[in-house]
């Protein structure tokens, strides 16, 4: 019941970063094109800045808010506990300081809900938890998703965000990478359609593997994609990467993103492609 | 005992034999093949055919290179996205003619750069991920020297995973994740030690089958050895039917991660 706050709330479309309806008069500045406007305003237009466009991170119960039917989410897979398989230091402390700062258990929200009444199986990555990285809890967690999409004849929906692989567990971490690739073989195998849609930033151990495996690969304006991180190509090539550098638009001319969808057209494009999927749609 | 940045530095180091030195003690009749067919030839990716005691396989590895020149010539063993590509097609091709894949893992990663990032490193590395678990044939990775990262599992999704013992096998380098954790990059022997990156550690967590004893100076012995091993794995494996091999990668990976249900 963390969610309490919700319970009272006044406006039922109002999105916001925090979980919590921000005062009337509280303001909130673009960091793009430094307008400030009143957060309410921005968290109507589902986070994105009436001014510029500029998509504000948001976490995953927001992001479900704003893509899944109203009420349609139920969640799955919500026991799994993450535990501290290498004794890394430090580790434990840092999952706690993360649960509380973003109310979530783990770096995953996985689920079934309905988009414009479109059935689908959807992941959300939380960027705001240790970054949205992958260690055992969020690859198994993506990997049932998968199953469970399999065995009920689901499409999945998922939304990326991650700094890669989650170094406190260790080469665990890095087995995720294969066993989620595994999980989207199997349910796409069997015909299943999956969508992703990369949000910022999607990067590292997760780019190189199921956010790149998507049927349709979707991409929030702006979002920086990428495998190796800027700075780290930048030292150890010892050049200057152009500004747009692993932007969405730049890796969609590079070929890697079917399309870039602003976050207020999402649920319009999600629901048509879901639709056009659909056994009977396509004729199958 | 030595210590896991030991082990590393061991098996980083410059004599050590690289993926062309096993290749062409275990295979005979070999047919070097090139290219990815859409970009490029990664000469870090060494591959072609071969007959292992007369089972005809598809070999493929993580070439380091032996000297300078060489190193140079091969990026010092970081694979470009075309060098997974090319990998990818061989494995596609050693399915279409039911021959067995073996792959030689020795890198301290994946390319990191520009030209790597455009030509789509990470979505490289995903289809390699995904198709091998798919494939429908054997496949069968020894990790003879570094192990590092997503670079070296793009050729890690195999039914036997085997490391020598001095081989490690990171999500991340020890000096990255020192740098990161700690913003110092001299406590890479402390990162190593808290990754859990040797041969046992693999081996305790299922990522690993068995553990492969190093002796380069009877290099021969050595690999005669593992051309048993490997002969015995084959004539054991290609009972299965493709799909069946397929299930049980899958099977071997689905058990891996460590967490708690409430």
């Amino acid at each position: 019941m963390n969610n309490i706050v919700g319970m009272f709330r006044k406006s039922r479309n109002v999105l916001e970063s925090g979980g919590i309806t921000p005062e009337v008069a509280e303001k909130i500045r673009c960091p793009i094109c430094k307008t400030i406007d009143i957060k309410r305003a921005v968290a109507k237009n589902k986070m994105v800045c009436p001014s510029c466009g500029y998509h504000y991170r948001i976490n995953a119960r927001t992001r479900i808010k704003s893509v899944c039917d109203k009420g349609s989410f139920v969640e799955l897979d919500m026991k799994l506990q993450t535990e501290n398989p290498l004794q890394f230091p430090g580790y434990a402390n840092k999952i706690e300081s993360a649960r509380l700062a973003c109310g979530q258990p783990e770096g995953v929200v996985c689920g079934t809900a309905t988009i414009r009444q479109q059935p689908c199986a959807i992941f959300v990555m939380d960027p705001q938890f240790m970054m949205g990285s992958m260690g055992s809890v969020v690859g198994e967690k993506i990997t049932r998703l998968f199953e469970y999409a399999d065995k009920q004849n689901l499409p999945v929906v998922g939304f990326t965000a991650s700094g890669g692989a989650r170094m406190q567990e260790g080469i665990l971490s890095l087995m995720q990478m294969a066993k989620t690739s595994g999980a989207v073989q199997l349910h796409g195998a069997n015909g299943g359609l999956y969508i992703t849609v990369l949000t910022d930033p999607t990067t590292g151990g997760v780019t190189a593997s199921f956010a790149m495996l998507g049927d349709i690969i979707l991409s929030e304006p702006n979002a920086l994609i990428g495998f190796a991180g800027r700075r780290v190509i930048e030292q150890t090539t010892k050049k200057k990467l152009p500004d747009n550098f692993q932007r969405a638009e730049f890796v969609q001319d590079c070929g890697f993103v079917d399309a870039i969808v602003p976050r207020t057209e999402l649920r319009t494009v999600l629901e048509r492609l879901l639709r056009q999927h659909r056994k009977e749609v396509s004729g199958v | 005992m030595m210590t896991a940045y030991e082990r590393l530095l061991v098996a980083r180091a410059q004599d050590r034999p690289t993926s062309r030195a096993y290749i062409e003690m275990l295979f005979d009749e070999r047919t070097e093949l090139h290219g990815d067919r859409k970009y490029a030839d990664d000469a870090a990716i060494l591959a072609g055919i071969g007959e292992l005691n007369g089972i005809a396989v598809t070999y493929i590895g993580i070439e380091r290179g032996r000297d300078l020149q060489e190193r140079i010539h091969c990026n010092f063993g970081c694979p470009m996205p075309e060098g997974y590509r090319k990998a990818l097609r061989l494995m596609k091709q050693a399915e279409k003619f039911h021959r067995p894949v073996i792959c030689f893992v020795d890198t301290s990663g994946a390319n990191c750069g520009e030209e790597a990032e455009k030509r789509g490193q990470g979505q490289a590395i995903a289809d390699n991920l995904l198709q091998m678990m798919g494939l429908q044939t054997p496949i069968i990775t020894i990790v003879i020297g570094e192990g590092g990262s997503g670079g070296a599992l793009g050729l890690s999704v195999a039914n036997r995973l085997y490391m020598l013992e001095n081989a490690v096998f990171s999500v991340i380098s020890p000096e990255g994740c020192a740098s990161i954790l700690w913003e110092d990059a001299t406590k890479a022997a402390d990162a190593a030690e808290c990754l859990k990156i040797t041969a046992a550690d693999m081996k305790r967590f299922g990522v690993a089958e068995d553990i492969i004893v190093e002796n380069f100076e009877c290099f021969d012995i050595m690999c005669e050895d593992l051309k048993k091993r490997l002969y015995t794995d084959l004539k054991e494996l290609v009972q299965y039917t493709g799909k069946e091999l397929s299930e049980k990668r899958y099977a071997r990976f689905r058990k891996l991660g460590i967490y708690g249900e409430a």
